[in-house]
């Protein structure tokens, strides 16, 4: 039944126009960047995307970063919701059961097809931000990027201010105030905005080069030889895999409850973004840990050196935890529903 | 009278005297549906010997549908047990689907693959995984049988609703089931493909191929059916052989060009009159004697023969008016 679900997947048009959507966003991005030279100032606008014009090799993490706030996300969620909804509603679903295929295992089915969906457009996403990044920005180059990357607090990998800004990922900033408060103390961990910024805008490439001679550097300044930085992007490719599936089981139990794919859709991005809302709620603070979107950014943590496991691991639990508890809910729902569409 | 004994009176439902004596391929046993405070399905017996050919009839709304989706355990029932090819459902339900070809409500496939594309990958689905050749010839197989064999690789998006509907017949037809059980499989085809719809239900069950039919169209019944069985509001009302439900009303219908002559000759035993055709009520001696009587006293006959009843007459009689007419329940009970 797998097999027959990836058939499906694939032939699909609308799974490869979604694909190509993701993965034009980063090219346009990039085609901006490298006519104009203008790079945004570290600390705004998305992770990484201050550095890539000196390395093109780093425009994978720009990216993902690009597309991991919104554009993933509703596609997670359209494939998903749409997974048994759609079926449902187009009234395949009933001659599937009567083949038979069982319940669970067509559940099954859908949740690996939607695994590979999600791996397929990250991959794609890296790739052809790879191609576009070092054809626009080379990559042969050696470029120091740690002062023109998003400063870096203390040596105890706080995550503070880190993260990118703006208003798309405006749960980054007081998320990170609240490890930086929590973990943080001797640094105090937060933002410093000043000079410093303000100078690495103006960075000369030149000075950047001297600082660090022969390749990409980490978040944390040293340098990261191509292997190295191949590693650290594949992990923080899995990572963003694994955040994504929270959103696939929400929008994959819905759509058990629910005919409608769009509704399912719809509802898991009204989830996310009420997490979205609460991660960045001081008020909230009791509930953080456990929303969905707390740990999103912490893929960015591959970077550091050493790479800072905790928020990672954090984060690995709480999507396996979203993952268990709503398949069993739509494992569940599905099994002893009634078929009427 | 109440609806349980006119069940009992429109047929032998309780008597257990089948027109066939083998096993049953369905028996469903008090079984009950309900939808929140509706009855859907209300304590139905339902018997389906191997073999038949079934209609299932009923006004729309009427639980036809709710019935087909519990006996292929789409929906659990509230109350009550089915047997299905001597298996119980739902528990054992996977067991029996492999054997049972069906059609629910309508052809339903996906909109961007051809017809080919669908079935493959609905036989892609199914338990029994053949090679790729195979698989090929078991879909052409299926096409040619249902009219389809020379479609091209169009999307089935752009198929007219017979197509859908014979498409939907290939699919059902995949593993060559024991079984079929189709709801309304003749919706949206020409004449023409009724007939051959027919004729190929007819081929299948004279290779041994029982079939469940659920319509609303008596006429698709009558010409295709040896049992039959009523639904109305959920409850089964009637179910026997089709040729004991049509069976003789006990009167003869008299045609004679001289319709006054016979009416005063025959007196009270003339039960109604249209023109030159006269209802009368048997008298002993059946056809020949009251021909004789007739002509005995000058009263010319053209034609004379026993009266049956129709399916329409039975199913009116027994049925109120489907549930699509928004009329109170006193109203429009009959």
């Amino acid at each position: 039944m797998i097999g027959v679900e990836l058939v499906k997947l694939a032939r699909r048009p609308r799974t490869w126009a979604t694909i190509g959507l993701l993965c034009l966003l980063p090219t346009v991005v990039a085609v901006f960047l490298a006519t104009t030279r203008i790079s945004p100032p570290p600390g705004q606008g998305a992770a990484f995307l201050s550095a890539v014009l000196q390395s093109g090799s780093l425009y994978p993490a720009a990216a993902l970063a690009l597309v991991l706030p919104i554009f993933l996300p509703v596609a997670v969620a359209v494939v998903a919701g749409d997974a048994v909804a759609g079926e449902s509603s187009q009234g395949t679903l009933r001659y599937l059961l009567v083949r038979p295929v069982r319940r669970t295992a067509l559940l099954v089915a859908k949740l690996v097809a939607i695994v590979v969906f999600v791996v397929g457009a990250v991959l794609a996403v890296a790739g052809t931000s790879y191609v576009v990044g070092v054809s626009l920005f080379g990559a042969g180059d050696p470029v120091a990027v740690v002062r023109a990357l998003p400063e870096v607090t203390g040596d105890d990998g706080g995550v503070a201010g880190t993260a990118p800004a703006g208003g798309q990922q405006s749960a980054s900033g007081p998320s990170g105030e609240q490890v930086g408060g929590s973990d943080a103390s001797s640094s105090g961990g937060v933002q410093q905005p000043g000079a410093d910024t303000g100078d690495t805008t103006a960075v000369d490439p030149e000075a950047a080069r001297e600082r660090a001679e022969s390749s990409v550097s980490s978040l944390s300044g040293e340098a990261l030889s191509p292997a190295d930085l191949a590693a650290r992007l594949l992990g923080a490719m899995g990572y963003i895999v694994v955040s994504m599936l929270g959103v696939a089981a929400i929008a994959l139990f819905l759509s058990t409850v629910t005919a409608s794919s769009l509704g399912a859709t719809l509802g898991a991005l009204a989830a996310l973004i009420t997490s979205q809302v609460l991660v960045s709620l001081d008020a909230a603070a009791s509930v953080t840990p456990y929303l969905p979107t707390r740990y999103w950014l912490a893929w960015i943590d591959f970077f550091r050196d050493p790479i800072f496991l905790r928020d990672i691991t954090a984060g690995l639990w709480l999507q396996a935890g979203y993952v268990v508890v709503l398949m069993l809910a739509a494992w569940a729902n599905f099994t002893t529903k009634d078929v009427t569409s | 009278m109440s609806d349980r004994e006119r069940k009992r009176s429109g047929g032998h439902a309780d008597g257990g005297s089948r027109p066939r004596g083998d096993r049953l391929v369905i028996e469903t046993r008090g079984l009950t549906k309900r939808y929140g405070a509706q009855l859907a399905v209300d304590d139905v017996d339902l018997h389906v010997a191997e073999g038949a050919r079934y209609g299932f009839l009923g006004p729309n709304g009427s639980g036809k549908t709710t019935m087909v989706r519990m006996l292929l355990g789409l929906v659990y029932a509230t109350r009550g047990e089915i047997s299905v090819l001597g298996r119980p459902v739902p528990s054992r339900v996977a067991e029996v689907l492999p054997e049972i070809g069906a059609m629910v409500e309508g052809p339903a496939a996906y909109p961007h693959l051809s017809g080919r594309a669908n079935l493959a990958l609905l036989d892609a689905s199914g338990p029994r995984r053949g090679r790729e050749g195979r698989r090929r010839d078991r879909v052409e197989d299926v096409l040619a049988r249902v009219g389809l064999g020379a479609v091209d690789r169009r999307p089935v998006r752009t198929y007219s609703l017979g197509m859908r509907q014979r498409l939907g017949l290939a699919g059902a037809l995949l593993d060559r089931p024991r079984l079929l059980v189709l709801d309304e499989p003749t919706n949206g085809l020409d004449p023409h493909g009724i007939r051959e719809v027919r004729d190929l239900l007819i081929e299948l069950n004279a290779t041994g191929t029982t079939v469940f039919l659920s319509s609303h169209l008596l006429a698709e019944v009558e010409a295709l059916c040896t049992d039959v069985g009523v639904v109305d509001r959920g409850r089964l009302v009637l179910e026997d052989a089709l040729d004991a439900v049509r069976g003789p009303t006990g009167r003869l219908v008299v045609r004679t060009p001289d319709p006054d002559a016979a009416a005063r000759l025959l007196g009270r035993a003339v039960a109604e009159r249209h023109g030159e055709t006269l209802v009368v009520d048997a008298a002993p001696g059946g056809p020949p004697a009251l021909a004789r009587h007739l002509v005995e006293h000058g009263v010319p006959l053209e034609g004379l023969a026993e009266q049956r009843r129709s399916l329409e007459d039975v199913v009116v009689a027994m049925t109120g008016p489907g549930s699509d007419t928004a009329r109170t329940s006193s109203g429009g009970r009959r």
